[in-house]
């Protein structure tokens, strides 16, 4: 017997409604649950003021810095180095057991459990280059981290380019490296930028490697020889160690914000990226 | 008549097979030489040797000689970026760059080194009103080049080419896939242009070849058949492939 097409069409059609309504259902519980616990605790003091007594009073202005200066620094080293890599892989070899030993490397980096970049990142950068718990040796293991993020995206992103395109440039009397400049990195800019997102998320989310290469001081880093601790951290301490729930839910609070903001910010530079190029 | 390109027994291979065969041809400056000859004939192939795009194949092999005004183009001194500025190319798909009209047309002067706005705008206009798009396109040059219509983006890219300065135009099929009026401002075009250039015109379409060219060449699986004047090889054509290929029984 044959079911009438538009019957079934209609059954998958609810089926991936009830899908789509579970995924963003499970995200706004979670964000409803955090808000509803943390809003309360969260002040415009809250946000601009030190932290006392572990964290159990005050605020989270330190942590806060903390996060912003890990993110950017990470992303500031990852980008050109991940863009870098990518642009070689795809521009400038063909593909050989070279590239795919490289892309394998990438792959194998991508999947390593981030304690384990933590444990590296203590015993290279904090023990064996002598940089004690610092920003540097935080911000030097999270561009590991989020290196193959960057790479991967980007080179998805350059390798999604047009032949055509690349054809068309050069026919217009353009190197190799103008063309790249001018015309591929353009136009794989949006996903270039999905990436650098993505990470900028990973390096404000991370714990356990932050913990081991950066502390946990609450102090407020003013070098990048300085021990820090970003809002990740400081919420799961406060948690973990029972400080204070009132704390540790207002940090996330924070936390979910500025991850938002960061979102945000992206697509708006995203799209301008978008519409100048297009 | 005066020689702008000559090729003498040149012959491509891509991996094994012979693309072209010992294609040894004169195209004469400031004409219309059509190239026809169904697909896999080897024109196209030979369009890519004199813009040196076939550098961009893997796995070629060039034996033979090409040359333009009488120097050598596949000589190892010849900087292909420096030809490319002199031959330029329009392709059979108008693929305009995810940019400005304005920038698509000034991305080959800049690329030369011309920043001046002044300069530039003049050239952007220049070039526009020579591909006939000018007056279609004068008020929105700052708007996506994208949202041209097909037969403008092709007089676009024609226009781009222009803005090169170049003494060669190659046309790889312009006007396949455009409709009657495209096309005719295109033909249009280029019997303006050919005072000021030599322009090669490979294309499919023999009546197109016809109406517009003055020298006719007719390629069949990698070899040169005929190659004379518009009139002799559309009137009275040598060969019979020819003739056949004409009348349209085969292609």
């Amino acid at each position: 017997m044959r079911i009438n097409p538009r019957i079934i069409n209609r059954l998958v059609r609810m089926g991936l409604n009830v899908q789509a309504f579970f995924t963003v259902g499970i995200l706004i519980i979670i964000v409803a649950i955090i808000f509803f616990k943390g809003f309360p605790h969260m002040s415009f003091a809250f946000i601009f003021s030190f932290p006392e007594d572990m964290g159990r009073e005050g605020g989270i202005f330190p942590s806060i810095v903390g996060t912003i200066q890990l993110a950017l620094l990470s992303i500031l080293f990852a980008t050109p180095l991940g863009l870098g890599t990518a642009i070689f892989l795809t521009e400038y070899t063909r593909e050989s057991l070279f590239t795919k030993l490289i892309r394998f490397g990438v792959e194998s980096l991508a999947g390593i459990p981030s304690i384990l970049y933590g444990l590296f990142g203590f015993i290279f950068f904090v023990i064996k280059l002598k940089m004690g718990w610092s920003l540097l040796a935080g911000v030097l293991t999270m561009t590991i981290m989020i290196l193959p993020t960057i790479i991967r995206t980007s080179e998805e992103a350059i390798r999604a380019v047009p032949r055509q395109l690349r054809i068309v440039s050069y026919s217009l009397s353009a190197s190799k490296w103008e063309t790249i400049k001018k015309v591929v990195l353009p136009a794989a800019m949006p996903g270039i930028l999905t990436g650098i997102m993505l990470s900028i998320g990973r390096a404000v989310g991370e714990t356990a490697a932050i913990i081991f290469t950066m502390g946990s001081s609450l102090r407020l880093p003013l070098s990048v020889m300085d021990s820090g601790r970003t809002m990740a951290v400081h919420f799961y301490i406060l948690a973990r160690e029972g400080i204070s729930m009132e704390k540790a839910y207002g940090t996330a609070v924070v936390l979910v914000l500025s991850i938002l903001l960061i979102n945000i910010l992206a697509y708006y530079i995203m799209n301008k990226a978008i519409a100048r190029y297009s | 008549m005066d020689t702008k390109i000559s090729t003498d027994r040149l012959k491509v291979f891509f991996g094994k097979s012979q693309v072209l065969k010992e294609i040894t041809i004169a195209v004469h400056r400031n004409t219309i030489t059509g190239f026809m000859g169904p697909s896999g004939s080897g024109k196209s192939t030979l369009i890519s040797v004199i813009n040196r795009m076939i550098d961009f194949e893997n796995n070629v092999r060039i034996e033979g000689e090409a040359a333009i005004d009488g120097t050598s183009i596949l000589d190892g001194s010849i900087n292909p970026i420096e030809l490319r500025r002199r031959v330029g190319t329009v392709f059979a798909v108008p693929i305009p760059l995810p940019r400005s009209i304005f920038e698509n047309i000034a991305y080959g002067p800049k690329l030369k080194g011309t920043t001046d706005r002044t300069s530039l705008h003049h050239i952007v206009e220049d070039s526009l009103k020579k591909a006939f798009l000018w007056d279609e396109v004068k008020d929105r040059l700052s708007t996506s080049a994208l949202k041209l219509s097909g037969g403008q983006q092709q007089r676009l890219c024609l226009a781009r080419t222009l803005a090169l300065k170049p003494e060669i135009i190659l046309l790889d099929e312009p006007c396949s896939g455009l409709d009657p009026v495209s096309t005719a401002k295109i033909e249009d075009a280029l019997s303006e242009l050919k005072s000021e250039y030599t322009i090669i015109l490979v294309s499919n379409n023999t009546k197109q070849i016809a109406r517009i060219s003055d020298f006719s060449a007719f390629f069949y699986l990698g070899e040169l058949i005929e190659y004379n004047t518009t009139e002799k090889v559309f009137t009275t054509p040598a060969e019979t492939k020819t003739e056949d290929y004409i009348q349209g029984k085969f292609g």
